[in-house]
């Protein structure tokens, strides 16, 4: 009998720390386990007791790669229980800020941390020595992202701007201007990105997903729109728990979500918005997806990079759109209403990584009384590792470094936020 | 092959965001000149391929949350000549000190089933309160200016430019009309340390404190005008417990506010 053990101590080129072992014994694969081992933080439990008014800023901080993201899930999950509708130019804006964090985190995902996989390097900056184009292509697309969120946010990281209702002040015609050539310039280099990763050499592997995500009927999703699903689920937002339950796994200190009632893994995220919204993205972002050989419904992981590089595409296309039409007219911010007080509210919005779900229970002095966030890196965790059991099984016959190699990358096809999905840990205290 | 001349430059995370250390990634102008000016040893978030230490220079993101990573940042400061710490977390322990002040148990009780799995101390605590540190880098997040500006000075073996200052004196220097005294909108301005180039108040907000104090803050004087502003007492507390809320002296103002039964 021999038994190999494949295991991942520290995963590089994901955000926060995780591991991975892989067991096989007798030329079976027996376990395939997803350790995410970086510290819980516990935002759930000290949102508690804070004003309603805190909670964009304090979400935030669960994650330095998508703070927009926890931003607009927040204020839409509580906007939506007071009874605040955001509309016209402010909804416009909030797409744009989003826009620029999905370009941002794309750019960096696709050619910092994913590239390097495909053309076999450890990272970029070694990469660049051997071609520098791609890696300043890369950079600056991804410098055009964090120009949007610098003016609209006043900076790249935790952006200060945003607020329930709205935001504290809209940017002036002259502060976004230089965007207007930015952008422009940023289109070029997204449809490059889309042909310079469309010729990849991809591992073969298709995947049976069941894909989940935002659905509106008139634009890609992002702030609003319905939970779909491929297996035909829709429901509004506010219903997500009807679809999806959280499970805590003894091995890793992230939840699990998996589907009700089946317990099935499902995918979100790039792969499952694009399998479900196609029509809606823009007509150049279509045909450069067709132009490259993408499926209609794409069910490699490993061609989710030319998925991520079509999307950017599109965000670029609608942050120029929205600019191009830009005049800060009227008030920065709807007035909160707090009549409706005490009060529940959730909703999701679609993470760079996939569907983001917040909800909260309002006391009637405005305070949190609970909250509960589910991180799109959470719902896809199982969903890894049944790639991983499919690619392992697959390439029994690789040896061990070239085996860990290929679980790293399936690994990274799905871009994982490792310090987004281990916010919300349970407590087991150890006096010191 | 010989040995390379440029110094080692590590990365290291703890309980974080990942925000900080992305700053070197949001470099994006400056980030291939800095590749070609240091080795970068020790990067997980940015390669897969590790040095070993010892290193020159070590970048430290995060809070210690965990009795592995108390023992960790020993081992790190032990490898690494020059240890910076990068952000409010790895400075005063983060959001995520806000357990510090929080009954454990009663945190226990409220979140839910199967404590068992996770392991957590009950506190969230800066880096220097567990290794000596050789420069603090304020922010949630840095400034990546600054977090250039302390690889440069180090490069050119000279002190970094970092000022001490409020976030009043880049105010008036960006020209922005005070939020507080126009407005009667609660500010942190006068008692934080200036670095973010006074964001907030660029925005039409008050500062929330996210670079921590500044030197000799006047915190009696800023309670006192956050009371007549109408700030209530938990309102006070809360503005100095957030991002820095482990900072000694933001600790300090948080009691100074807080009805008697809330003070720690």
């Amino acid at each position: 009998m021999t038994e190999r053990t494949i295991s991942v101590d520290y995963l590089a080129r994901v955000e926060g720390e995780g591991s991975l072992k892989v067991r096989v014994r007798d030329h079976t694969l027996e376990e395939v386990q997803l350790k995410i081992f970086e510290p819980p933080r516990f935002f759930e439990a000290f949102l508690r007791g804070r004003a309603l008014e805190e909670a964009p800023d304090i979400t935030a901080r669960i994650c330095g790669i998508c703070p927009v993201a926890y931003q607009m899930s927040s204020a839409h999950a509580i906007e939506r229980a007071l009874g605040v509708r955001v509309d016209g130019l402010l909804r416009r804006l909030r797409r744009l800020l989003y826009l620029g964090e999905w370009i941002e985190s794309h750019a960096l995902h696709i050619y910092l941390l994913h590239t390097p996989d495909f053309l076999g390097y450890p990272d970029a900056l070694r990469l660049a020595r051997d071609r520098p184009q791609a890696v300043q292509r890369g950079l600056a697309l991804k410098r055009v992202g964090n120009q949007i969120l610098e003016v609209l946010g006043g900076r790249e990281i935790h952006p200060v701007n945003v607020r329930i209702g709205g935001f504290y002040r809209l940017p002036t015609v002259e502060e976004f201007a230089p965007l207007g050539p930015a952008l422009d310039r940023a289109l070029d280099l997204a449809l490059e990105t889309v042909r310079f990763v469309g010729g990849f050499d991809f591992p073969e592997l298709t995947e049976d997903y069941e894909f989940a995500a935002l659905s509106h009927p008139e634009e890609y999703p992002m702030t609003e729109g319905d939970i779909v699903t491929s297996s035909g689920t829709r429901l509004p937002q506010e219903r997500f728990d009807e679809a999806f339950e959280e499970l805590q796994v003894p091995y890793t200190n992230a939840l699990h979500v998996v589907r009700r009632p089946t317990g099935a893994s499902y995918l979100v995220g790039p792969l499952a918005r694009y399998a479900l919204n196609r029509e809606r993205l823009s007509r150049r972002a279509r045909d450069v997806a067709r132009e490259v050989g993408l499926a209609d419904v794409e069910r490699n992981p490993f061609r989710s990079v030319v998925v991520r590089a079509v999307e950017v595409v599109h965000a670029v296309e609608e942050a120029r759109e929205i600019l191009r039409t830009y005049r800060p007219e009227g008030p920065a911010a709807v007035p909160v209403d707090r009549s409706r007080l005490p009060a529940v509210g959730a909703a999701v919005t679609e993470a760079p990584r996939g569907m983001l779900y917040h909800a909260y229970k309002l006391a009637a002095d405005g305070r949190i009384e609970e909250a509960r966030i589910v991180a799109p890196t959470t719902q896809n965790q199982r969903r890894i590792e049944d790639d991983i059991r499919h690619v392992v099984s697959r390439s029994l016959d690789r040896t061990d470094a070239e085996l860990q190699a290929l679980c790293e990358r399936a690994i990274r096809n799905h871009d994982p936020c490792i310090s987004c999905a281990t916010h919300f840990l349970k407590l087991d205290v150890e006096r010191a | 092959m010989p040995r390379s001349p440029r110094p080692k430059l590590a990365v290291w995370k703890f309980a974080s965001c990942d925000g900080c250390q992305l700053s070197v990634l949001d470099l994006e102008d400056d980030l291939l000149a800095l590749a070609g000016a240091v080795e970068i040893a020790n990067f997980r978030e940015a390669s897969s391929a590790v040095v070993d230490g010892p290193y020159d220079l070590s970048l430290v993101e995060g809070s210690v949350t965990t009795e592995e990573d108390a023992r960790r940042i020993r081992e790190v400061r032990a490898e690494s000549r020059i240890l910076v710490t990068i952000g409010a977390c790895a400075t005063s322990g983060g959001i995520q000190a806000l357990r510090n002040f929080a009954d454990v148990k009663e945190f226990a009780r409220v979140v839910y089933a199967r404590p068992e799995y996770v392991r957590t101390l009950a506190t969230s605590t800066a880096i220097r309160e567990h290794v000596p540190v050789d420069l603090e880098l304020r922010g949630c997040p840095v400034n990546k200016a600054q977090l250039l500006e302390v690889v440069s000075a180090y490069l050119g073996d000279r002190s970094p430019n970092l000022p001490t200052e409020s976030v009043c004196a880049s105010c008036k220097r960006r020209g922005t009309v005070c939020v507080m005294v126009a407005r009667g909108t609660p500010c942190l301005g006068p008692v934080t340390q200036s670095g973010c180039g006074a964001l907030c108040p660029a925005y039409d907000r008050g500062c929330y404190g996210c670079f921590g104090p500044a030197e000799t803050p006047n915190l009696p004087s800023m309670v006192r005008r956050l009371d007549e502003l109408g700030v209530d007492a938990a309102a006070r507390v809360r503005l100095f417990r957030t991002f820095n809320a482990g900072d000694p002296l933001f600790r300090e103002a948080a009691n100074a506010s807080a009805p008697p039964a809330e003070a720690r």
